[in-house]
């Protein structure tokens, strides 16, 4: 599994060095390489079953510091390398039409995707914020170069704020390194350093926001829709189903796992909000209303999408602070889930919509019937739609259903009030539906006349198996949650009983 | 002491100066009527083996300090050596950098008084009095404001001259006045007996006079690291300088001038630390029978506290005057002004043990690498499009896909992205300054408490290197992601090329093995 990594980079290398006239090849390259990183990935997971903790490689890297260079995984980290294979491989088949700066674009891609597989891989601190950092470059390079509108804004913004997010998770991490004064910086020898409760409580939440800040935690989300909407069809798919995993990783990882007792009350209450927890709640559900609501009321389809993605990762910040066995199962499980199905959603949206109609505002698709014109493009989008909003059968059900249930056990008002968002969810998509393909108007004779001179370009192989790809997995996960549950729920179980073995 | 010794001791030096009157005859004497690319070629050559040699000189010197007698005059091994060997190396890569740049021609005595200049580089270093420190500076600065002014056709380079040297003369004569103060206070020009007197001094009163003469020194030095508010000159002379006098200006002097700060630093925190060792020491109160003052601060609470506020203002300054430059040389002037900052929070919080010294070497050597690469970047680009302003980046990963990368990697590294250098650089630093911010003589272990001051720090420092990225953005936004104005290719000399490339290999391997510089550092501390 660890070779996923490695894979990675050493394809990002060799991409950027292929000759520039052809395309071709580094396209095919950047395919091949994927699926070896999603083989490997899948290999991985399946030999996982079972098992607790595996340990790949456990190398001293930095001797003065204590700094491993140690690649574990548990259930929690496989499920997601599961989720980068599955991300990478159909984002290089959603950007089959880029032909500016080809191995370039696969150069930058590639190399993200080896620094979100070392994250979920590392099991040690330091190592995993190195990793979380090379993801920070290439995700501007690839929304600011081949990026749509006002993309060197979206770009920089997404930059800006992943990293001064990164900067506050390194100041915690610093603090963190020094208060346990151990010689060993492995996320297992400082969870068991036995950190002052004083120090975690405000180590705590400096981390969490910093990671949460990458996660779309709400009101430090605004870079989300933005970046979305500016990065090219591939990259948003990434943002979207592996980036944000990334902080939600990290809260879970070492926020969570590191400084647990930083959720403990802090013995007082004002307004019923008696600890970090509680207010990290309370954001997660404000997120997830806030989200839904906004998406509704947009008129450009690409920024319905980007705002369902902050609202459908306050169900993973919601899980993750029910502190209980089935709120941060739905959690890990909603991250994957997620990650499918915005992947889809944004496919659809940038490419197989967007590259042909070239216009995502909604009062100009209404015109275009896209229903008659692009039938695979309109049922693929019903078909993501419907998953999207929590219909049983797909995986968000699943992963939605166990938060509100953990969420319940915690605290019952968290649950009744993302309940609104999860209406205003099924009512956005709705709204996307009829207003980007199943118009109410019949065509006027213009329009129709307008169909036969400007056909479309037909749906590519690489779109219907991207599309098959992604379904594929949501509806598995969705009639069979076990698959994934089985290796999440021992782990989350070993991580919310201390430590993080 | 005899001359036998300091022959001995200033082996570097001399090596250096033998190659600098080598470099002259040859160029002057046999080269008259060569083509100026063999004499510029030959002339590098040359420097750069005066600088092996010197090397082998550092190394072969091995670890025996010169002393006269009970105080040592020039040390050798720990920080004065892995300084020294930098500042050699470093050395040989301006003067590589140099091969192409024909902006004089006068190649050989260009070389010669970079050679003249590194030996003040190597003496300042080492230095553990104060003459030889200032005689040091004296060689050092004089050679710097020569190659400053050496582009002779070019108005900015003589403007930037005269500023660097009013500048420079300003701030020596405030180093000067206060190394008068601090002799007068001890009647001694060594380091360590300085510190030691300046105790007595203060127990008997004279803390203001202390005081005084510890600003001053701060101004003088604050000048040569170009730390705010002595900072004015710098932007001025790294933009008006040749390329490969400014990439000279903003790595060896500055490796240099930290290496001689590690020395005072270490020398503050001499005697405390003797004490914590259990050793003692005497203090002598002038009139028998006054009260003996509970608190002698010394210089141990005084130097540290000018250093923290000098460290605030450059990060807080260098980051944010950065933002607003359009010419990329004045960028790399107010971010060399940022990383000053850095390294001074570094000094403000020195410890006894070798952390912050290596860390603070760490800092400077690999800083002072991605600087020599930066300012050759720059050079070539300046060359083929006549300016070093923002837009003559534009679409350079068409002109120059190697160049551009070479860009890439340096100035994320100046960033602070891992897994280049400069992230571990950050980190060490950062690292050792919240380790050793309880106190200088505080070893690694456990805290019981964090300490407020060293962690508002570098809380400060860690926030505005997130500021620091947007404008390292700016340029590889032109170079990357905006359309080329001008598409034709950019050439570089191949000597050039493999430099920069050499250099930007070196960013990378040291920074995916953080643990071999490290070590090497750690290998002259035994």
């Amino acid at each position: 599994m660890a070779w996923t990594i490695t894979i990675s980079f050493a394809g990002a290398l060799i991409v950027a060095l292929l000759p520039k006239d052809k395309p071709v090849l580094a396209r095919w390259f950047a395919l091949v390489v994927s699926v070896v990183g999603l083989g490997l990935a899948v290999a991985g997971y399946a030999a996982g079953f079972g098992q607790g903790r595996q340990v790949f490689v456990d190398a001293l890297w930095v001797p003065s510091m204590g700094i491993h260079f140690l690649l574990a995984a548990d259930g929690i980290s496989r499920v997601l390398v599961l989720l980068t294979g599955i991300a990478s491989v159909s984002g290089v088949l959603f950007s089959w039409n880029i032909d500016l700066r080809t191995n370039q674009f696969f150069a930058f891609y590639l190399a993200l995707i080896g620094g979100v597989y070392g994250v979920f891989l590392s099991g040690d601190l330091f190592l995993l914020f190195v990793f979380y950092e090379i993801a920070i470059v290439p995700k501007y390079f690839l929304i600011a170069i081949w990026g749509s509108t006002r993309r060197e804004y979206g770009a920089m913004k997404l930059a800006i704020y992943s990293f001064v997010g990164s900067a506050m998770v390194l100041i915690g991490l610093l603090a963190a390194y020094v208060t346990a004064g151990s010689h060993s910086t492995t996320l297992a020898a400082l969870a068991s350093a036995g950190l002052p409760i004083s120090f975690q409580m405000w180590c705590f939440p400096l981390v969490f926001v910093g990671f949460g800040i990458l996660a779309g935690m709400w009101p430090f989300h605004t870079w989300a829709p933005t970046g979305h909407v500016a990065a090219p069809t591939a990259a948003s798919m990434l943002l979207a189903g592996v980036v944000m995993k990334l902080g939600a990783y990290g809260c879970l990882r070492v926020g969570i796992g590191l400084f647990p007792h930083g959720l403990d009350p802090w013995g007082f209450s004002f307004v019923g909000i008696g600890s970090w927890r509680d207010v990290f709640a309370w954001l997660a559900v404000i997120g997830i209303v806030y989200g839904a609501l906004v998406a509704l009321a947009q008129t450009d389809f690409k920024f319905v999408i980007g705002y369902s993605s902050v609202s459908h990762m306050g169900f993973v910040l919601l899980g993750l602070m029910t502190l209980n066995q089935i709120g941060v199962d739905g959690a890990v499980l909603q991250m994957f889930s997620h990650g499918i199905i915005a992947g889809l959603l944004f496919a659809i949206v940038g490419r197989v919509v967007y590259d042909r109609t070239h216009t995502r505002q909604f009062a100009e698709l209404e015109p275009m019937h896209l229903s008659r014109r692009l039938p695979f493009a309109a049922w693929a989008f019903v078909f993501a739609g419907v998953a999207s909003m929590g219909l049983p059968g797909f995986s968000g059900f699943v992963a939605e259903l166990q938060v509100m249930v953990g969420a319940w056990q915690a605290n019952p008002w968290w649950t009744i009030i993302s309940g609104i968002g999860i209406i205003v969810g099924v009512a956005y998509i709705w709204r996307a539906l009829q207003k980007a393909f199943f118009s109410d108007t019949l065509p006027t004779p213009h329009e129709l006349e307008a169909e036969q001179t400007h056909k479309f370009a037909p749906i590519t192989w690489p779109e219907y198996a991207g599309v098959a790809l992604l379904g594929f997995c949501t509806l598995a996960v969705g009639l069979y949650p076990r698959i994934l549950l089985d290796q999440i729920e021992p782990a989350v179980k070993t991580l919310l009983a201390g430590g993080t073995q | 002491m005899n001359y036998v010794d300091l022959f001995r001791a200033t082996l570097p030096e001399t090596a250096l100066e033998i190659a600098a009157l080598l470099v002259i005859v040859v160029d002057l004497g046999f080269l008259r009527k060569a083509a100026a690319q063999i004499r510029v070629a030959a002339a590098a050559v040359l420097g750069v083996a005066g600088c092996a040699a010197a090397i082998w000189a550092v190394y072969a010197a091995g670890w025996g300090s010169l002393s006269n007698g009970s105080y040592v005059v020039l040390a050798a091994g720990g920080s004065a050596a892995v300084a020294q060997v930098a500042i050699l190396v470093l050395t040989a890569l301006t003067l590589l950098l140099f091969i192409d740049t024909g902006f004089t021609r006068n190649p050989g005595e260009y070389v010669s008084v970079v050679l003249m200049a590194t030996a003040g580089g190597l003496l300042i270093s080492a230095a553990q009095d104060l003459l030889v420190i200032f005689v040091g500076l004296e060689l050092l600065s004089l050679g710097l404001y020569i190659l400053t002014a050496f582009a002779k056709q070019s108005g900015k380079s003589a403007e930037a001259a005269l500023k660097y040297y009013l500048f420079g003369g300003m701030s020596a004569a405030f180093l000067l006045f206060g190394f008068s103060y601090l002799y007068g206070l001890s009647g001694s020009t060594s380091l360590p007996r300085v510190v030691l007197w300046t105790y007595m001094a203060s127990a008997n009163g004279a803390t203001s006079l202390l005081l005084i003469a510890l600003v001053m020194i701060a101004v003088g030095l604050g000048f040569k690291i170009a730390a705010v508010p002595f900072h004015f000159w710098a932007p001025d002379t790294y933009e008006g300088a040749p390329a490969p006098a400014a990439a000279f200006i903003a790595s060896v002097s500055k490796v240099a001038s930290f290496a001689l700060l590690i020395s005072i630093s270490h020398a503050i925190l001499w005697w405390p630390s003797m004490l914590h060792l259990g050793g003692r020491l005497t203090v002598t109160v002038s009139s028998p029978g006054a009260p003996m003052p509970h608190n002698t601060p010394g210089m141990v609470t005084a130097w540290p506290l000018i250093l923290m506020v000098l460290s605030a203002a450059s990060m807080v300054f260098g980051n944010l005057a950065a933002l607003a430059q359009t010419s990329v040389r004045r960028l790399l002037a107010y971010s060399a002004i940022a990383h000053a900052g850095y390294i001074l929070l570094g000094l403000a919080f020195f410890g006894w043990s070798n952390l912050s010294a290596q860390a603070i070497l760490y800092y400077i050597v690999t800083y002072g690498l991605t600087t020599v690469g930066a300012f050759g970047v720059v050079g070539v680009v300046e060359r083929a499009t006549g300016s070093d302003k923002l837009d003559s980046f534009l679409g350079l990963q068409k002109r120059n896909p190697l160049l551009a990368a070479v860009l890439l990697v340096l100035f994320l590294s100046l960033a602070g992205i891992p897994p280049l250098v400069g992230f571990w650089a950050k980190f060490n630093l950062f690292a050792a300054v919240i380790t050793l911010g309880s106190g200088p003589l505080h070893g690694p272990g456990p805290l019981s408490s964090l300490p407020t001051d060293a962690l508002a720090l570098v809380i400060l420092a860690i926030a505005f290197s997130a500021v620091s990225l947007y404008y390292y953005l700016q340029v590889l936004k032109r170079a990357y992601v905006m359309p080329a104005s001008d598409e034709s290719p950019i050439k570089a000399h191949p000597v050039t090329m493999a430099v920069l490339v050499l250099i930007a290999a070196a960013v990378i391997a040291l920074g995916c093995f953080p643990a071999l510089l490290q070590n090497w550092i750690a290998s002259f501390y035994v």
